[in-house]
């Protein structure tokens, strides 16, 4: 019995709590990307860069709030610094909106020069932000750093291995579940959900209706402006803030997006944590567990690793490819990209 | 009248080359990875190198007139960006000699492309692959730092004195942490040590929590971090702290600087390490000209500062300004037999080389170049309190 709590906890460590945390950061994301493709109809690259400027000025605002002396005590202070963070993020989204994509929407380019375009935003936001705050790590997390410390929790139980769990990667999940609760109820019982919703089902008809499309996208922005600072924020408080970082993280993003089916609000936050569990769970080390819960004789020597965790990454983009060969649509039925 | 304008041009050019011969400031290039995973250490580097220079300079005797120097930024990992900061170095700064290059992987690819081919002689204070121990380089690559063999032994003596049975290894992956982490592995085994795993992790990332849970799972009483301070050497020991994957560290040379401790807390305390340095006169002699030129003797300070003198007395000792003439002449001045030569005094080496006798420079760290022209290597062991690498004692 000792045994399996041993190697529960040990799961529970490396995987469920991490886990968690890490697809809660990404199914935020791929919600960004999943409203953007929904209403805009096209693969808003830029969409990590977004993240990267979120968390910056979340940042600069954090530092703000402590010159003033304001703190949290036990929470980090940057939790009060997302929304004002997310203001600046949503007013760059309609300028960058209003100054790009407008400009190509009237002329109704089509997706291909759209992606293109938001190839071009990417390299200009991070090009602001190295500007900005420069491309050193920035370290601002404040507060209680755990709410359970593994030395603690071995203490506690008498067990071998010991359970951390962050402060950050508790306010993830938290604010990750009130978000998300939030855009759903948002799309589905408000009117100016519900006319999103129509307009990305069938934009003529919707026009035909009295939707006015400005505001569709004037909304939409506002919303993925508001995801990607508090993804960005997240990821940046619980990992370290690093901006070359995000460049990278557009893959998992989009990989949960379309894992999930594009376009569909609950198929990102699936998908998001499917990737982040399945990167875990392929590249563990389950010598360990194993020695747990198998008779001794049975122990292994080597680290029973499928992949090592260099090729973390290729796990994303093996499940990006294969879901685009055998279900372009994702699980929960989106649009094909 | 071809044949006097042949003959007028060629004097011409001869006298010109004498004249510069004469007169020409001697330019140095100093290349270190201004930025990227060390800068935290290269400001001190730097400021030790031109340190070097500038006492030259006031002192007024050297052979060659007033020594200029040049900067330009390795980068530590980008090997392409080394090598065209290199070329540059030597094509448009015309520089004679150049202290660097930091990391080893760069140092290599800068010494093959560039410094060979071109016969310049190079002399880093930092770079400590095994590998350049072998490296094909017409005898024009010498360094100040010694090879991570030596680490290797160091590394295993203090663990074996501590207790440590077993032990993990996190390499960043490229040839210094390469080579480091084979030598501490070799080293650690044939003394009867066990080690776990010794794996690789990338710089630059924002999360390491799979390398940590690969290196937890395979267990070790001690990770031994050969990673770089300002990167993901500081990311493996934040996630190894924050799981509680590990309590002890080991810090070999890339991770020992001020920023480590301030930047992880207090929950480092208790780390041992070890990084090159002495307590010879000259290291604290070279501490107080650090001071007072507003810059703190860090990790390899000392040794920028010794590569950039033993360039210029090996200058001064051959007569020559021309790289391939002075390599010649560099183990000479390093090494005994001749008077002992401290920081602070390179005007009193110029003057006795000029004089025609022999030096042995022992500098800031105690200069002994064996082998192909590498430092025998003393050590500093420290360990990490109240937020502070503290000296344990010098081997």
């Amino acid at each position: 019995m000792i045994d399996f709590l041993n190697a529960l906890t040990l799961l529970a460590n490396y995987i469920i709590v991490p886990g968690l945390a890490y697809g809660s950061q990404l199914a935020l994301g791929a919600l960004g990307v999943t409203m953007v493709y929904a209403v805009l109809r096209f693969s808003n690259f830029a969409h990590g860069e977004l993240m990267s400027f979120g968390a910056m000025c979340t940042i600069l605002c954090t530092w703000a709030l402590q010159s003033f002396g304001i703190s949290l005590t036990i929470l980090p202070t940057a939790l009060l610094a997302i929304p004002a963070a997310a203001l600046i993020t949503v007013l760059y989204c309609i300028i960058i909106n209003y100054f790009v994509y407008e400009h190509y929407r009237e002329k109704k380019i089509d997706t291909n020069t759209y992606f293109i375009v938001s190839i071009g935003v990417l390299f200009f936001t991070a090009g602001l932000i190295r500007l900005v705050i420069g491309p050193k790590d920035q370290n601002f997390s404040d507060g209680v750093r755990f709410i359970l410390k593994a030395r603690d929790f071995k203490a506690m139980t008498g067990l071998n291995e010991g359970l951390a769990i962050k402060t950050t990667q508790g306010m993830t999940v938290v604010v990750t579940l009130i978000l998300v609760a939030f855009v759903f109820w948002f799309l589905n019982r408000t009117r100016t959900g519900k006319s999103m919703r129509a307009y990305s089902d069938n934009e003529d008809l919707a026009l035909l209706s009295g939707i006015n499309p400005k505001k569709v996208i004037l909304i939409t922005w506002i919303i993925t402006g508001i995801l990607a600072t508090v993804a960005g924020a997240l990821y940046g408080l619980d990992k370290i803030y690093k901006p070359f970082t995000f460049m990278y993280l557009v893959l998992p993003v989009f990989a949960s997006a379309i894992l999930g089916g594009v376009g569909n609000p609950v198929g990102a936050v699936v998908g998001g944590y499917i990737i982040a569990f399945s990167e875990l769970i392929f590249t563990f080390a389950y010598k360990k567990f194993l020695f747990y819960i198998l008779p001794e004789s049975f122990s292994p020597d080597g680290l029973v690793q499928l992949l090592s965790t260099d090729y973390k990454i290729a796990v994303s983009f093996l499940i990006l490819v294969i879901v685009l060969l055998i279900k372009p649509t994702g699980i929960f039925s989106g649009k094909t990209i | 009248m071809k044949k006097i304008l042949l003959a007028t041009t060629a004097s011409v050019v001869l006298a010109s080359n004498a004249f510069a011969g004469g007169h020409s400031t001697v330019n140095i290039g100093i290349i270190l990875g201004f930025t990227g995973p060390i800068e935290s250490l290269t400001v001190d580097m730097g400021a030790g190198a031109e340190l070097a220079i500038s006492e030259v300079n006031s002192a007024g005797n050297f052979k060659f007139g007033e020594i200029a120097s040049t900067r330009a930024d390795s980068t530590c990992i980008d090997s392409a960006a080394a090598t065209a900061a290199t070329e540059r170095l030597i094509t448009a700064d015309k520089v004679n000699a150049i202290v660097g290059g930091d990391c080893s992987g760069v140092t290599t690819a800068m010494l093959e492309n560039v410094a060979v081919a071109n016969g310049t002689v190079m002399i880093s204070p930092s770079a400590t692959s095994p590998a350049l121990s072998t490296v094909a380089d017409d005898g024009l690559f010498f360094r100040t730092a010694p090879s991570d063999a030596r680490q290797g032994e160091i590394v295993r003596d203090i663990l074996m004195e501590q207790g440590y049975k077993t032990i993990a290894i996190s390499y960043t992956n490229n040839d210094y942490g390469k080579g480091l982490a084979d030598s501490i592995e070799a080293n650690f085994k044939a003394a009867g040590g066990t080690v776990t795993l010794n794996a690789s992790h990338e710089d630059g990332k924002g999360d390491y929590g799979a390398e940590v849970a690969a290196l937890a799972q395979a267990g070790g009483d001690i990770l031994v971090v050969a990673g770089y301070l300002n990167d993901g050497g500081k990311g493996i020991i934040m996630s190894a702290l924050d799981t509680g994957a590990f309590d002890n560290f080991y810090l070999p040379d890339g991770m020992i600087g001020d920023s480590l401790p301030v930047d992880i807390g207090p929950d480092l305390d208790g780390a041992i390490g070890a990084v090159p340095g002495t307590d010879s006169p000259g290291a604290a002699t070279f501490s107080e000209m650090a001071t007072a030129s507003n810059f703190k003797a860090g990790p390899f300070a000392a040794e920028s500062y010794d590569a950039a003198a033993l360039i210029m007395l090996a200058m001064q000792a051959s007569g020559s300004n021309d790289s391939t003439v002075f390599k010649s002449h560099v183990m000479d001045v390093a090494n005994a037999p001749g008077v002992q030569i401290f920081p602070g005094q390179l005007a009193e080496g110029m003057a006795l080389l000029e004089a025609g006798f022999d030096i042995d420079y022992v500098g800031a760290s105690a200069v002994e170049l064996v082998g192909s022209g590498e430092s025998a290597g003393n050590y500093r062991e420290i360990v990490v309190q109240g937020g502070k690498n503290t000296t344990v004692k010098y081997r």
